[in-house]
Parts: C-alpha cells; sequence; structure tokens
C-alpha cells in the first residue's frame, strides 16, 4: 500500500502542477492553502470513506490543507436542514440529480463552470454523466463514482454462458431454462434494503423499459412525460411480473423479504437455487460476492437486446458532488477530485467505478470490464427513477415491493404511479 | 486541544449546576426584601425560569414557526400562502389514512404491553433475589441504539424460502414445531407486520416503563402493605387495593410517555420497512415529505396533526394532576 | 433482598413477620420471571454471537449453528470496528456530549419540577401540562429554526450546541417525571418543614432531592441513553460544520457504505457502545431500592 501511494503521490503532484501552470499566475494559491480546511460530507461510509480518504490524501500533502469529512446515511436530512438553515459543508454528496437542481435554484450549490478544467472534464467524462450535472445550463455536480447497472450474474462453474454469450432476451431465457435442470430457478431476486427497499427491481423495470420502449421514451418517462399505464412502461411491468418474479428463486415473498445483498447468496450453493443474478457492478462488494473470486467463481454478462433497434443501450448510475462554498481549498479539492490521478486510486480500492475514462487501475477483470462498457456506451443513460422527483421515486420503490409481493396487480400500482406522478411533477 | 476540550468539560460538569444553584440563592437574596405577597407570586417564575427558556428556544419557538408553516407551500422557492391545502393533503392521501389506522395499533397495543409488562416486571422481581439482573437484562434494550436494533431484529424476523435453512431466530423456532416460514415484516394481512414492529418497539421500551414503575414501588411504605395483609388481604387484593392506587399517578406518567413514543414512532418503521406492506405511521410520513420530497408545509402539517392528537391526552393529565392534588 | 437485609430500612420488621410464600407459587413466579428474562435475552444473545462469527456465514446459517461444529467463530468485526478510523475519537467526543447533556436537565427540571409541585401560582395545572404536550413535539422540525440561530451565534459544530439542545429536547420528560415524583412526596413533611421556619430552597435542598433520588437516577439513565445513542442532533449541529467533534454513533454508522454493505459490523459496534451506558445502568441500581424515600422521610 505505502510502496503504491509513493508511486501515486508525484503523479497527482504532477496533475496538479500542471493544471496550476495552465491556471497561469494561480500558482501563489498553492501556498495560501496550508493550514486550510475543507469539510466535505458525503454518504460514502465504510469501505468507501476509507477510499475517499486516501484519494484526498495527495492533495493534502500536496497543498498542506486537511480535509474533514463526514458521511452519513441521512444526507437528505443533513443537507435539507443545511440549505434550509444556511450551514452548509464546503463540499458534499448530493443524494440526487432532483435535489441537485433544487439546490442549486435555491442559490446554495454554486456553479462549477469555472472552477474545473471544463475541456479536460468534458474530455474524460461520459458526456450524459456531463449533461446530468448541469442545471441551467451550467454545471452543478461531478460525478465522483459510477456504477453500471442491469449485469447480469451468474456461476461459471455452473455454467459457462461465457463461452456463447446470449444476444437476446429470448436467448438469454432459452438458455437459462435449458440450463435450469439443476438450478431451482432462472433468477435470484431480493429487493429488501431497508428505507430504499423496492430499488433493485425499479432497476429491473429500467432496463426493460430502455430495452423494448428506448431511450426516448425512457428520459420522457422519467421526466413525467410518458404516463405509467402508458403501453410502453406497462410492457415492461408485464414482462418483469412474467418473466422474472414467476421465475425467480422462492417467488416475489422470498424476493421482497432478501436483501438485495445477499440476493446473490443462491448462486454459490450446491445445488444452485438459481442461473442468474440482475444487478449493478457495485454487487461485487457484497455477501458471496465479497468471499469469492471474480472471473472463475462468478461473471457477468452485459444485459441483452431486448428489441434490436434499441441495441447498445446502456443504464448508470453515479454519486453526485457539489460544491456549496467557493472558498479557495475547496476549489482546487474539487478540481483535483475529477481527475485522473485522483479517481484512479478511488477504481483502486475496488467496488467502484469512475466517470472519468482515463482512470484505470481497475483491480480485476470484472471492473475493468464494465469499466468499458460504460466508456463504449453507444447510448448512456442514467438511472431513471434517481433521476425523478424523490417523490417519485419512492412511490416507484413501494409500487415494485407492492407488485413483487403480489398485494397489488400491475394495473393496480400502475394506477397509483399515474396518481404519485400528478402530484410528484407540480413543482 | 485535548486539555483544554476537558477543562471545558470539567467547568460545565461542575460550572453549570453550581451556577444553576447560585441562580436560586441569589434570587431569593433579591426576593427577600420584597414582601411575602410579592415573594408568592414570584418566586415560582424565577424557579421556572431556566426550563421555560430552554423550552421556548428549543421546542416552543420552533413549534410556532411548524404551525404557521403548515399554512404555505412546499418549499423556499415556493412559499405562497395556502391556506389548509397541506391539512386537506393529509386527510385524503391514501397513505396518511392507513398511518392513522396503524397509529392506533401503536397507541393501543404499545402503549399496553409497554404498561403491563413493565408494571408485570416490576412487581414479580421485587420478589425474587435476581432482581437486578432481571432488570439489567429487560432494561438491556432500551441501551442498544435504534441502529442495532435495526439489525438485530433484522436476524429475528430473517425470512428464508420453504425448504431452506431458515436464519431468522423467530421463523426457526416456529419451523421447529413444524410452522412457518413467515415473511413476519413483509406481510400485510391483519397488519401482522405493523404488529411485529410494535413487538420491536416493546421489547424496547419495556425496560422503560419498568425502571419508573419500579421506582415508584420502591417508594411505596411497606407498613401499609403489612397493614392490609393483617387486615386479611390476600395479595392479590393487597396489590390491587394497596399498591396499584399508589403507584397510579406513576402509571399515568409512563402512560402518558407511552402514548406520545407511540405517536411519534418513526425510526424502527424507516429501518425496518420504510412503510412498506401496510406498515406506514404518521411520523414517518412527516419526515418523508420534510427530507425525502422537501415539501416542509406539508411535513409542518403533519406535525401539526401530530400536537392535536395528544390533546385529549393532556386534559386527562390536568384532570389526573388536580385529583392528586386533591388527595395528598 | 440486600434492602431488606440493610438495617436501617424500614421494611425490616414487616418482611420478617411475613409469612412464607406457598412453594407452587413461588414456583411459579420463578417461571414466569425467567421466561420474560430469556424472552428479552434471545434477540441480544443473537446479536453478540453473531458479532463473533464470520460475514460470509451471517446471511446462510442461523446464529445458534455457531454451538456446534465446525464453531467458526472469528474477532474480526471486532477488529474492524476498533479500526474504523476515528472512532478513539469519538468515544471521547461521546463522554464529552454525554456527561452535561445528562447533568444539566436534570438541575434545570429539579427546580422547575419543584415549583410546580409547591408552589402555589395562577395558571401553573395548565403551564405544566403544555411542558408536557411539548414531549410530542418531533424534534425534526425543530432542527431548522434552531440551527439557523445557532450559526448567527456561532455555535454550530460545537459542543455548547449539543448541551444545550440535549438539555431543551430532554427537558419535558424530565419536569413531567420530576413532577410526578416530588408531587407524590408526603405533604405533611413539607407542611411541617415551613412551619419550622425552612425556606423552599431548605425543602428543595433538604427535602425534595434526598427524597426523589430514584426518580433522578431513573432520569439520569435514560437522558444519559438518550444522548448516548443520538446521531441526529449531533450529525445537525456539529457534523455539518465540524466533523471532529461528532460522537460515537456517527463513527458506527460510518462502518456502513452507502449501500448498505458492511451491516454486519454493527453488531460488535453495538457492543463496544453499549458497554458504557450498561456500567451506569448498573452504577445506578443501588439507588432503585426500597428505603431511600422512607429512610428520608424518617430521618
Amino acid at each position: 500500500m505505502n510502496l503504491w501511494l509513493r508511486r501515486m503521490v508525484p503523479l497527482a503532484v504532477l496533475a496538479l502542477a500542471t493544471t496550476a501552470c495552465s491556471d497561469g499566475g494561480s500558482s501563489s494559491d498553492e501556498n495560501d492553502l496550508k493550514g486550510k480546511t475543507v469539510n466535505v460530507i458525503g454518504t460514502w461510509g465504510g469501505d468507501e470513506q476509507a477510499a475517499f480518504l486516501k484519494m484526498v490524501e495527495p492533495w493534502e500533502k500536496e497543498t498542506g490543507a486537511k480535509v474533514k469529512y463526514t458521511g452519513t446515511r441521512d444526507i437528505n436530512t443533513v443537507l435539507t436542514t443545511g440549505v434550509a438553515s444556511g450551514v452548509l459543508p464546503d463540499l458534499a454528496g448530493l443524494p440526487g440529480p432532483g435535489q441537485m437542481a433544487e439546490y442549486a435554484k435555491a442559490g446554495k450549490l454554486l456553479p462549477l463552470d469555472d472552477v474545473l478544467d471544463v475541456q479536460t472534464y468534458q474530455r474524460d467524462t461520459a458526456p450524459a454523466l456531463v449533461e446530468l450535472g448541469k442545471t441551467d445550463g451550467k454545471i452543478h455536480g461531478v460525478f465522483i463514482k459510477a456504477a453500471i447497472k442491469g449485469l447480469i450474474w451468474y456461476n461459471p462453474k455452473v455454467h459457462d454462458y461465457g463461452t456463447n454469450p446470449p444476444k437476446t432476451w429470448d436467448d438469454l431465457m432459452n438458455q437459462a431454462k435449458a440450463n435450469q435442470g439443476r438450478a431451482k430457478s432462472v433468477w435470484c431476486l431480493g429487493l429488501e434494503s431497508g428505507a430504499a427497499s423496492g430499488w433493485p427491481a425499479t432497476d429491473w423495470i429500467e432496463d426493460l423499459v430502455l430495452r423494448t420502449a428506448g431511450p426516448e421514451v425512457y428520459i420522457k418517462w422519467y421526466e413525467g412525460k410518458v404516463k405509467w399505464s402508458d403501453p410502453a412502461i406497462k410492457k415492461a411491468f408485464q414482462m418483469y411480473a412474467d418473466q422474472v418474479v414467476a421465475n425467480s428463486y422462492g417467488g416475489g415473498k422470498t424476493a421482497v423479504a432478501t436483501n438485495f445483498g445477499n440476493a446473490g447468496d443462491p448462486l454459490f450453493a450446491n445445488p444452485p437455487g438459481c442461473e442468474f443474478l440482475h444487478q449493478a457492478s457495485f454487487i461485487t462488494g457484497f455477501s458471496q460476492f465479497k468471499s469469492h473470486t471474480a472471473g472463475t467463481d462468478y461473471n457477468f454478462m452485459p444485459f441483452p437486446d431486448i428489441d434490436p433497434q434499441f441495441s447498445g443501450a446502456v443504464e448508470g448510475a453515479g454519486d453526485l458532488f457539489g460544491m456549496f462554498h467557493d472558498t479557495p481549498a475547496a476549489k482546487s479539492l474539487m478540481k483535483y477530485l475529477v481527475t485522473a490521478p485522483a479517481q484512479d486510486i478511488w477504481v483502486k480500492a475496488g467496488g467502484a467505478l469512475s466517470a472519468n475514462k482515463n482512470a484505470a487501475s481497475y483491480p480485476d477483470d470484472v471492473s475493468k470490464r464494465s469499466a468499458q462498457i460504460l466508456a463504449d456506451a453507444k447510448t448512456f443513460v442514467f438511472d431513471a427513477s434517481d433521476s425523478m422527483p424523490t417523490a417519485m421515486n419512492d412511490a416507484f420503490w413501494k409500487a415494485m415491493v407492492a407488485l413483487t409481493n403480489g398485494s397489488k396487480t400491475i394495473d393496480q400500482v400502475l394506477s397509483d404511479l399515474d396518481n404519485a406522478q400528478k402530484d410528484a411533477y407540480t413543482s | 486541544m485535548e486539555e483544554s476540550r476537558l477543562l471545558t468539560a470539567v467547568e460545565v460538569v461542575l460550572g453549570v449546576p453550581a451556577v444553576l444553584v447560585a441562580y436560586i440563592w441569589l434570587t431569593e437574596r433579591l426576593l427577600s426584601p420584597a414582601g411575602e405577597r410579592w415573594q408568592r407570586r414570584i418566586r415560582p417564575w424565577l424557579w421556572l425560569l431556566p426550563a421555560l427558556g430552554f423550552l421556548g428556544f428549543f421546542l416552543v419557538y420552533p413549534t410556532v414557526r411548524t404551525i404557521a408553516r403548515s399554512l404555505y407551500g412546499r418549499n423556499e422557492l415556493d412559499q405562497k400562502f395556502v391556506g389548509l391545502d397541506n391539512y386537506r393533503w393529509f386527510f385524503t392521501n391514501g397513505d396518511a389514512l392507513g398511518a392513522l389506522v396503524n397509529n392506533i395499533l401503536w397507541l393501543v397495543f404499545f402503549t399496553g404491553f409497554t404498561v403491563g409488562l413493565g408494571l408485570l416486571v416490576a412487581v414479580l422481581v421485587d420478589r425474587v433475589r435476581y432482581e437486578a439482573l432481571a432488570k439489567s437484562i429487560i432494561f438491556l434494550p432500551l441501551a442498544i441504539s435504534m441502529v442495532a436494533a435495526g439489525v438485530i431484529w433484522k436476524f429475528m424476523y430473517d425470512y428464508k424460502p420453504p425448504g431452506a435453512a431458515q436464519t431468522g431466530t423467530a421463523n426457526a423456532l416456529i419451523g421447529a414445531v413444524g410452522l412457518g416460514p413467515v415473511g413476519w415484516l413483509q406481510s400485510p394481512g391483519f397488519r401482522l407486520s405493523t404488529f411485529a414492529l410494535i413487538a420491536v418497539m416493546v421489547w424496547m421500551w419495556t425496560g422503560f416503563a419498568m425502571v419508573i414503575i419500579s421506582a415508584a414501588l420502591k417508594g411505596v411504605d411497606p407498613e401499609l402493605l403489612e397493614a392490609a395483609r393483617v387486615d386479611g388481604a390476600n395479595e392479590w387484593q393487597v396489590f390491587r387495593r394497596v399498591t396499584l392506587p399508589l403507584l397510579g399517578p406513576t402509571l399515568a406518567v409512563v402512560s402518558t410517555t407511552m402514548i406520545i413514543t407511540s405517536l411519534k414512532t418513526f425510526d424502527i418503521v424507516y429501518t425496518l420497512t420504510n412503510g412498506n406492506y401496510d406498515t406506514e405511521v404518521i411520523a414517518n410520513l412527516m419526515i418523508k415529505q420534510m427530507f425525502t420530497v422537501g415539501d416542509f408545509g406539508r411535513a409542518s402539517a403533519v406535525a401539526v396533526v401530530l400536537l392535536l392528537a395528544i390533546v385529549p391526552i393532556m386534559a386527562f393529565n390536568i384532570r389526573k394532576f388536580r385529583a392528586q392534588e386533591a388527595i395528598r | 433482598m440486600t434492602a431488606i437485609a440493610t438495617p436501617k430500612a424500614p421494611g425490616t420488621r414487616a418482611a420478617a413477620t411475613r409469612k412464607p410464600a406457598r412453594p407452587r407459587r413461588r414456583l411459579v413466579l420463578h417461571l414466569v420471571v425467567v421466561a420474560l428474562m430469556v424472552v428479552w435475552a434471545v434477540p441480544t444473545v443473537g446479536l453478540l454471537v453473531s458479532s463473533f462469527r464470520p460475514q460470509s456465514e451471517l446471511s446462510t446459517s442461523g446464529w445458534w449453528t455457531a454451538f456446534a461444529p465446525p464453531y467458526h467463530f472469528t474477532m474480526d468485526n471486532y477488529r474492524d470496528v476498533f479500526q474504523q478510523s476515528g472512532i478513539g475519537e469519538a468515544f471521547v467526543n461521546s463522554l464529552f456530549i454525554a456527561v452535561p447533556a445528562t447533568i444539566i436537565p436534570l438541575f434545570v427540571a429539579a427546580f422547575a419540577a419543584y415549583a410546580f409541585s409547591w408552589m402555589q401560582f395562577p395558571g401553573r395545572d395548565v403551564l405544566f401540562v403544555v411542558v408536557v404536550g411539548l414531549l410530542v413535539v418531533p424534534l425534526q422540525t425543530t432542527l431548522i429554526p434552531v440551527l439557523k440561530l445557532f450559526a448567527e451565534w456561532g455555535l454550530t459544530g460545537q459542543f455548547l450546541a449539543v448541551w444545550l439542545a440535549h438539555t431543551g429536547y430532554g427537558l419535558p420528560f424530565a419536569v413531567y417525571l420530576l413532577r410526578n415524583f416530588m408531587g407524590s412526596l408526603p405533604r405533611a413533611v413539607f407542611e411541617s418543614a415551613y412551619l419550622d421556619g425552612a425556606s423552599h430552597v431548605t425543602a428543595f435542598f433538604r427535602l425534595a432531592v434526598p427524597m426523589s433520588v430514584p426518580a433522578f437516577a431513573a432520569l439520569a439513565i435514560f437522558q444519559f441513553l438518550f444522548v448516548w445513542n443520538d446521531l441526529l442532533v449531533a450529525l445537525i449541529y456539529i457534523g455539518l460544520a465540524n466533523s471532529d467533534n461528532l460522537p460515537m454513533p456517527a463513527a458506527i454508522a460510518n462502518l456502513v457504505n452507502s449501500l448498505g454493505g458492511g451491516w454486519y459490523l454493527l453488531g460488535a459496534a453495538a457492543f463496544v457502545s453499549m458497554a458504557l451506558p450498561l456500567a451506569v445502568f448498573f452504577g445506578l441500581q443501588r439507588y432503585f431500592v426500597r428505603g431511600i424515600v422512607g429512610g428520608a422521610v424518617k430521618g
């Protein structure tokens, strides 16, 4: 670890020096930062917190400034209170694009166009992510870390789908059913996630909408311009109910009671409980994935096409990061965080992808491949539920729980969601 | 740095009580030249002043703002007067009505079980040698943070499909006699999940009721009990006729506190189900509106509904105090 | 029973003359008490056992299977908790926060409770009920207005902010409980003291406070626990401005990542953070015995 740090520090210093030079005249700022602190609040805890602190270490060494980091899972509470009362950290992880826009409109979240090296940032970052960080045409948020949603995980020791990867959804289902002999079901499914229960199923719907109705409908849908009861959206719910829940390990009742992190456990059981788990790239940090080896014990394939005209669309998500106080130290840290050397440290810790294409120090083949998908995506769309107003997102989660549990029918949840949509987008 | 912090802490721990005692002493000195009548009129307010100051600042002032805020729109960007719209939203919202039903279940069963079991434990352990141990075990859950309680009860209520090895204690137990498995937290039928959540809070708060009731029980003069026994009363009659009436005011305090706790119930619902499976409660709705949705108008309206809900309980308390005054 | 063995306790004579209870009823008594103890202990024991199990087994087998071979126990979870950055400082911060935040409201509430119990003034009952009614105010609704004022006064990020805040939030219950206890003390004792020329200050310190020791002990425990386990108040009034001063619950919450990974460490963390409050409870147990009130009355 130390050795590696020693290698990284000069790199980061070099990067800082070059950016400082290109600014011209601002090099005297470097000394001014000594002894300054930057207050940062984010949602990262545990391994993520450790990775973040490691990521800012070279910056601290270089500038002599210090980062004070507070991690909390109550970021909504903390920032809502902070924005309303004017007590805010210098930099913060933002709950989502919706809140970002709200804080920006309230004048609390500051634009970053003069803070970042915009040209480099735009060159290094997936355009969809750059776009999502904008409010009123100005960059207000950057993606510190990203994830690819909708990967399909399997156990190559049971069946190695890598040798003949299914090209289409039907192909996938046929192969799975043919292979199912030993497994109890096709899909492992787990929706439980405490207060956010239901989100893994919203990812399902999103992937299905994206590949049956295409990115345009997808975007209109999360913008509130397509009704939930629209046939294009309803089709995805139908597919989810008929092909996923109906073929899931233990059925819908088990799925709602299973934590998403443990949902993949039956993949590793003997005999296996399921053939596949549909989950984002970050699942490798959880439960059995964590104690098994990437590539040999588990592997993934991208979500197959359903309607060929929408081939190559990929859904991702990420953690937005923004600035509330434009102190010189905060600006300097912000600028540093999106650079490739900083991002490299972050991805090296594992479990996360970088929005920066030049960060390439992925620790294993699986994360390297998922980063490649992110970089190569023909159409990249952001997680729809995360892009919806929070009231809509919350209703979406709940609807998926009720539908999967069998306590509501598709038509019932869609009409609930239509009602929620009327209310959520008005303000 | 560390030393100066320690110094501050010591100063506060010793200083604040000293200041308060000096304050009372000083007010008495200042009052002494005044006439007896004036002393009587002013003194209570001087004794109350520190408490009222704190309450005024931390609770009354924000509450007044909440009440005013409930008549306005969503947030700072949209702060127009909307009259009773937020209340209309609350009373026409499907979730809110379900939450009201659940809060009534909470009120009845949570209060009933915590006070009932607390009383039972306090009375029973008073008669055994291992009282301290027994009380500590019942008390223990209160010392557990909500986060840890969430983890504990995920272990308790864990559900695996039929046929698989159950890892949850509750399902393993009923599985041992051939029943289940049951998705305790995922069953809207008969509001089973709400009862499962109430059980968690009963587990946590019975120790609270027990400690207070037990403290009061220890204050009951044993000679009163003995007198009743000498008069030929059996243990049950002694309890029913002597102990229980003496505990009355304490039971009222505990019940009132538990009722208010049940109305404010939020964290356990938020952590374990977040209102899914028909477990929504009013306080969770409020917090969701405030921090997730960011609609301060609606959140404030829900808070005001909570305030209004306790008016009858407080009226009962006034009567209770007056009665207590009369017999004392 | 220890209290009865104490010679000064007034219950001694009564206990000595009590008829021995019938053995069968004693058995039922023991069965009920032990059953309640077991039911209450099982969840915690489950967590305690789980906190010593490796995470890969937690989701696949129940905690009781740990007692059958192969005995897979590990200290890893505890090691990870202690290695969490800043957990030591957080523990010290927690102490700095909890001790004053327990003592201040106790004193403030005691004066108020005495005034409500033993002084006459117009509007007393209504005012008291309003104070109790404030119990229902959800803490969350107070955060924004209070934080705004704290910011104006430069208090954000400081311990003083949470000391004051916890005093405010703890007062309604403290006043309620103490008023109930002080109010139920025998009137005759106070009246004879006043007749002997005792002032309210004397009556407060010599009679009301010593006779209310069990109530103070109970209150101290509750307030201490509430503050010790509080995350929200600390996060808002301290965390937004100065993370160096954050207490244990914040450090513990940070064991878990943004997606909930690492939750299995929370069990070990819970036992680490519970140790002190439990010690406080044991320490205060001796104030929960019979005789304190009666003894004070007669002494």
